[in-house]
């Protein structure tokens, strides 16, 4: 079914030895104490909104979904801007510092107005670190362990995670219904991460202090020939990702323990995911980045049949959670690390923040899609339409994408 | 800066951090610890089979203290007065004279909800379905049917927080009838297929027919809905969480009309010339009203003060006159139990 991708990455320097520098860990530090803090404030959010504030859910999500937009154009602003000023660092201390500030404004937030221009905050805060954040990895990384380095950082960003509604109830337990000590809490974790981005990540300058990358030089980069193809290949794949929300549903509309357990199918995939990212991340530095990205997508496709299949059960559902962690730990760490050597490293902030706002934008345009096709035609006939479609995107993307690593 | 003032500065920050989180946390819990010890103690009601025998109201208490949120019942003649404390905790509760509906949250890595059908004796007798958040719970008058509705909120990496309802209807003896969600919605003669379709807080009218709350897009309508058909249809505009009279002749509902997003404003609707009338009451409620009797309302409302978890009852005339009074201190969820009733 896969094309093979001929073009391997830099053989010569074994991937095998060598450790994920000191400001990757650092990076992940930070960041972990920022899920904490995100995650602690994510889980109770409904239960404020609903039992406190008495804000409409529906309401909620819909503008959550404008807001998504919002923070993905902001992504690419962040990457641009981390570029242009060759400090990607200080650009990234913009954003943890903003859905820091978030938090503690949730104490003073009591309206329906309030609450949504604080929770955009943070998504702002999210879409404008992202970028420069990467491109700090990648220009802390060995090049040949770029796969590794996102891993590291990727599965320290999923144990904080996992860490805030831990956090987050044991507060609850102590201190019953007082939210505001979750977001001084919050708060204090965010703060704590912001400290220790400012104070020990150092201040890697992609660029000489006299140059200024200019937006003309960025546009040219980004929408280069060595760009163009892995964005069109990121594009087509997340055009045909649905999100793992639909696939949830999907499991627990044929599955009384997928219904019952709803909550826990989120821990499943992260912790398949936390235990993934590092292999996969080594994987693909040994064995080609763009392959490892498209092999994920074939996990992908399996979780779609599996969740077409008239019936269920917990085997199932596992094997479904499970591959849903692989497609993550394959793709989420692992784009940036196929994407930052394609770019010169003046511009990677805004090759990186590229290739993640077509795939957020992507994947936003085929939840969509999917949402009106589950509508019409149930959930089987689309999943089994999106495999199919997947299915012919695969080999397309990997014959896309077949020269990305070679030009490097 | 060198490392060593590096590392000082962190350890001050952290130290400053944890300092500050942790006196804020000790504060509320010293407040909390200091309104319990201030609160006058709750004098304990009569025997639960008397207080049960007649009239009564059946909520989840509020008062800080070792009945905080378990299910309390008072009798209909004195609401304020002494509480008889019942065994079970719930989040929500719906009470008929034969059962109750509780709905509770078992917090932990991840916060999982229970839906449980209580018997007279306020033990478990049976587990409903349930996914998400529970919001709201109905029992039918004779005490053989639930609805519970809850939000389920389908996570992504991409695109998190896409919320949506899901309600449920099930015979107490544990079969499902069916997620309302799937069945036929027609407003205004089409048949309304989107994708962002939700019902929520159903309202049972007999053993067969219902009211509930059905949107989509900005828009929300009054359904009137067959359990044997699988159908809803719309009969009104702008209406959520309705909840039926005694005399089956009005439903009570809140309505946003051109509130601030997240307010919302009491109204009875009158199934039978169409009226609506705006209640009296003037702050935002978002709850599913409960009848007293044919004339008067009740509803939970948080408290206003800040930091407080704590909420009342209150009551309100149907028919727009008068003003709100406080029904029953620090309680939620009210339930009446008028007594038997026809089913």
């Amino acid at each position: 079914m896969y094309v093979t991708i001929r073009d391997r990455p830099a053989d010569g320097i074994g991937p095998t030895a060598g450790k994920v520098s000191a400001t990757v860990l650092l990076l992940g530090t930070v960041s972990l104490l920022t899920d904490v803090s995100s995650e602690m404030v994510a889980s109770v959010l409904p239960l404020y909104l609903t039992a406190t504030v008495g804000l409409s859910p529906v309401a909620y999500g819909f503008l959550d979904g404008v807001y998504q937009g919002v923070s993905a154009f902001l992504r690419i602003a962040g990457g641009y801007a981390g570029d242009r000023g060759g400090q990607p660092k200080w650009v990234a201390v913009v954003g943890y510092g903003a859905s820091a500030i978030s938090r503690i404004a949730m104490l003073a937030a009591t309206g329906f107005a309030a609450i949504t221009a604080v929770v955009t905050a943070d998504r702002l805060g999210k879409g404008l670190r992202t970028a420069p954040r990467d491109a700090l990895i990648a220009e802390a990384s060995d090049p040949a362990m770029l796969g590794r380095a996102f891993g590291v950082h990727r599965a320290l960003d999923t144990i904080g995670a996992a860490l805030g509604p831990l956090v987050a109830f044991a507060l609850l337990w102590s201190v019953p219904g007082s939210y505001d000590s979750i977001f001084v809490v919050s708060f204090a974790f965010a703060v704590v991460g912001v400290a220790v981005l400012v104070l020990f990540v150092p201040n890697l300058r992609t660029t000489a202090p006299s140059t200024r990358t200019g937006l003309r030089r960025v546009l040219r980069e980004v929408g280069g020939r060595r760009l163009r193809r892995p964005l069109i290949a990121a594009g087509v794949l997340g055009l045909l990702t649905v999100g793992d929300g639909f696939l949830y549903l999907a499991l627990q509309e044929r599955d009384d323990v997928a219904a019952v357990y709803f909550p826990l199918l989120y821990v499943g995939t992260n912790i398949a995911y936390l235990a993934l990212a590092v292999p996969m991340g080594r994987l693909a530095d040994r064995f080609g980045r763009a392959r490892v990205l498209v092999a994920g997508h074939g996990a992908l496709l399996a979780c779609y049949l599996l969740g077409a299949l008239p019936s269920g059960g917990p085997g199932l559902t596992l094997a479904v959670l499970l591959l849903l962690g692989v497609f993550y730990a394959a793709t989420d760490g692992v784009l940036p690390a196929l994407v930052s050597p394609l770019v010169p490293a003046e511009t990677r902030g805004s090759g990186i923040a590229a290739a993640q706002t077509v795939v957020v934008l992507a994947r936003f345009a085929s939840s969509l899609t999917f949402g009106v096709l589950w509508a019409v035609r149930g959930p089987a006939v689309s999943l089994l339409l999106f495999a199919a479609l997947l299915a012919v995107a695969i080999p397309v993307a990997a014959w896309l994408l077949r020269g990305a690593e070679a030009s490097r | 800066m060198s490392l060593r003032n590096r590392v000082a500065a962190l350890v001050t920050v952290l130290i400053v951090a944890v300092a500050g989180a942790g006196a804020y946390v000790w504060k509320v819990r010293r407040d909390q610890a200091r309104t319990v010890a201030a609160a006058p103690p709750v004098p304990p009601g009569a025997d639960l089979a008397t207080v049960r025998a007649q009239p009564h109201l059946v909520f989840r208490s509020t008062a800080l203290g070792a009945g905080y949120g378990k299910v309390a019942v008072v009798p209909l003649t004195a609401p304020d007065g002494p509480r008889t404390l019942t065994p079970a905790s719930c989040e929500r509760v719906y009470a008929t004279a034969a059962d109750a509906i509780c709905l509770s949250a078992e917090r932990g890595l991840v916060t999982t909800y229970q839906a449980r059908l209580l018997g007279p004796s306020w033990t478990t007798v049976r587990d409903l379905p349930l996914t998400g958040i529970p919001s709201r719970a109905r029992l039918s008058r004779d005490g053989t049917l639930a609805a519970t509705t809850t939000f389920v909120f389908g996570d992504s990496y991409a695109n998190p927080g896409q919320f949506s309802t899901r309600t449920v209807v099930a015979r107490v003896d544990g079969e499902v009838v069916g997620d309302i969600e799937k069945f036929t919605l027609t407003v205004d003669g089409r048949v309304v297929t989107a994708s962002d379709k939700n019902l929520w807080g159903v309202t049972f009218l007999d053993d067969d027919r219902f009211y509930a709350t059905a949107a989509s897009g900005a828009r929300t309508w009054l359904v009137e809905g067959s359990l044997s058909a699988r159908t809803v249809t719309a009969l009104h505009g702008d209406v959520e969480c309705p909840s039926l009279s005694p005399d089956r002749t009005r439903v009570a509902f809140k309505k946003h009309g051109d509130l601030p997003a997240g307010k919302w404003r009491l109204a009875v609707y009158d199934l039978r010339t169409g009226a609506e009338t705006l209640l009296a009451e003037t702050r935002s409620v978002d709850d599913q009203v409960e009848w007293l009797d044919d004339r008067t309302v009740v509803y939970g409302l948080p408290r206003e003060t800040a930091g407080t978890a704590s909420s009342d009852v209150w009551r309100v005339p149907a028919d727009g006159t008068g003003e709100p009074q406080l029904l029953i201190h620090d309680a939620w969820s009210p339930a009446v139990v008028r007594g038997e009733e026809g089913s």
